[in-house]
């Protein structure tokens, strides 16, 4: 996907200009005067990181060992998602309390149901949003096994990857998702031009 | 408190004392609450009013309420006045409920690109230079037009504005030398959804905060307490509550927020890291469900822009056929709701009222239309920011007036 390039400006250019006037309401700072630091706050152990950095890039930094595939993935999501996000391919007539997940074909029409298969740009998604906030009434249960399992049977269930495909640090992000080519980044840049 | 009562007892004796509402509070202590509107006399000025309190409330005879759903809740907009809303009152949206964070045991661990990776408390936010700022915070799935008997609330609720105070983040980064190759940050929260968004850096570099508090007091926790990150005229869920932790790295996270939520079909692709919100107005009186009579109507509403100040709001009477400048109050400010009065004489006939706010970028506010035409039909409902109007009937009731186009 391509991505607007920012310019980065080094924060010690910023940091000197003073206020100038324009639509920001004088909320850059006249930080001449400033320390270099304010020696307020800590380092950072390498634990105290370790422990909050749970974050999983499309690249796979952050991908924890382990590994599952749909076989067993498909029992826990039975036991552990079904009841809020439904068991079938097609949208169900009772209103479940999470959305659907699968569709029955990889880029089925994205109009009448959007899931993994058809509008998810990225797999390892999948897994750091699982591991972070499901199952919703137990967020941050699942060990890495068992998100790789249940990532595993979502993507076979949207007809990604086989069933017995295994799911690991190095399998995951070399996934390719049928909605990756879809997404573009936002080209609004204010203006009288509606977009 | 106790000794306020006794002296209240002795001075003011039977009827008065019914009035005054103390009750024990949770933690033990003897507060004051609002009188009921049952105890009020026909003549105030027979009876003395309650002492002075250790918290204010609403008069009794005023109800404002947010309207709440199972994922969201929405400011009465026709219910307020100027521009700052009442924290109570603020819009939300969580996605895991408002979790309870112990301000002496709150962290913030910023890491990833930097040269030295740092954690800071909230006493240590506080004691860095702070800034206190004035904007608006909308949730970027924020239209509503399905039917006549829809209030301002309804239609577009989900925009508030509050004042802000906390530290620029780019005191923080400072702090701990973000790498001049770090273009994104991500922002975490600490709820159960442990939510994340990944924002550029150069909005860190622009405006971005770390705020601890809104309308002069702590951050309420519906709204993140006891910090938040604060992305003046992004979309609201970029303004990650509860934050625990930013990285910063040379690309992206692509989380779920990010992805297969608060992005939206254009023509035939997906538009992704849509930040910014557009220029929008509402009309807040005459509204839905009012009744008003012939004659002059101040007609009353805000304008907002994500991506700078409003320049301009333009009001029809006559369903836009012509329209005409809106005063706008002073001072407008950067990024935040700015209240629009016009002056109009009704004359009884049936017509539709409409405003549309023009920003400083140039940016005049579509209709529907104009947003079908550059985004398909297909567009979903992020970012939808159309004109909307307001049907005055003959007999003064006001309806809105739906936009179909799905």
């Amino acid at each position: 996907m391509r991505l607007k390039t920012y310019i980065v400006l080094s924060y010690i250019t910023l940091a000197a200009c003073k206020p100038t006037t324009g639509s920001h309401t004088a909320l850059l700072q006249d930080t001449g005067s400033w320390p270099a630091s304010f020696h307020i706050g800590r380092r950072a152990t390498l634990a105290e990181i370790n422990a909050l950095d749970i974050d999983i890039r499309p690249d796979g930094k952050g991908l924890p060992p382990g590994q599952g595939n749909a076989l067993s993935g498909q029992t826990i999501y039975t036991a552990k998602c079904a009841a809020c996000h439904g068991t079938g391919t097609a949208a169900m007539n009772v209103q479940l309390p999470g959305p659907a997940l699968m569709n029955d074909s990889a880029g089925a029409n994205r109009k009448k149901l959007r899931t993994i298969g058809n509008y998810w740009p990225y797999a390892t998604t999948i897994f750091d949003y699982i591991r972070r906030s499901m199952p919703y009434n137990a967020p941050g249960t699942l060990t890495p096994d068992e998100v790789y399992s249940i990532t595993a049977y979502l993507l076979y269930a949207n007809r990604i990857i086989d069933q017995q495909t295994m799911m690991n640090a190095a399998s995951l992000p070399a996934v390719e998702m049928p909605a990756k080519k879809l997404f573009i980044a936002d080209d609004r840049q204010g203006g009288p031009e509606i977009r | 408190m106790n000794k306020r009562k006794i002296s209240r007892r002795t001075l003011l004796g039977g009827a008065a004392t019914a009035a005054v509402m103390l009750f024990k509070s949770s933690y033990g202590r003897m507060i004051q609450t609002a009188i009921p509107e049952s105890l009020y006399t026909d003549d105030p000025t027979k009876v003395v009013g309650p002492p002075p309190g250790a918290v204010g409330a609403r008069s009794p005879f005023e109800h404002p309420v947010k309207k709440a759903s199972d994922t969201s809740s929405r400011t009465p907009l026709q219910d307020l006045y100027g521009t700052i809303t009442p924290a109570d009152l603020h819009y939300e949206r969580h996605h895991a409920g408002v979790p309870v964070i112990d301000p002496h045991k709150y962290e913030l661990l910023i890491h990833g690109m930097v040269d030295k990776p740092m954690v800071f408390t909230l006493a240590d936010l506080k004691r860095f230079p702070s800034v206190s700022r004035t904007c608006f915070l909308e949730c970027s799935g924020n239209f509503r037009s399905n039917k006549e008997t829809l209030t301002p609330q309804e239609i577009c609720g989900l925009t508030s504005q509050s004042e802000w105070t906390g530290v620029m983040l780019t005191t923080l980064f400072r702090e701990v030398g973000v790498q001049p190759r770090a273009s994104w940050f991500l922002a975490e929260g600490g709820d159960a959804a442990v939510m994340t968004r990944s924002v550029p850096v150069r909005k860190a570099w622009d405006d971005a905060m770390i705020v601890y508090a809104q309308n002069g007091e702590a951050i309420r926790p519906e709204q993140g307490y006891p910090a938040r990150l604060l992305l003046p005229g992004w979309e609201g869920n970029t303004n990650v509550k509860w934050l625990r932790r930013l990285e910063l790295s040379d690309q992206p996270f692509m989380t779920r927020e990010e992805t297969s939520r608060y992005t939206y079909p254009v023509k035939d692709r997906i538009r992704q890291f849509s930040f910014e919100m557009d220029a929008r107005s509402i009309i807040t009186f005459p509204a839905f469900p009012q009744q008003v009579e012939k004659g002059w109507i101040e007609i009353r509403g805000i304008a907002w822009s994500g991506w700078g100040k409003i320049a301009q709001v333009e009001v029809s009477t006559n369903a836009g056929k012509t329209w005409q400048p809106a005063r706008l109050q002073e001072p407008v400010l950067d990024k935040a709701h700015t209240a629009f009065r016009y002056l109009w004489q009704w004359n009884g006939e049936t017509t539709e009222i409409l405003s549309r706010a023009t920003d400083e970028t140039g940016y005049t506010q579509p209709t529907i239309q104009q947003l079908l035409n550059a985004r398909g039909a297909d567009m979903g409902g992020y970012h939808l920011n159309p004109v909307t109007a307001w049907v005055i009937q003959r007999d003064g009731k006001v309806l809105f007036r739906p936009e179909k186009w799905k």
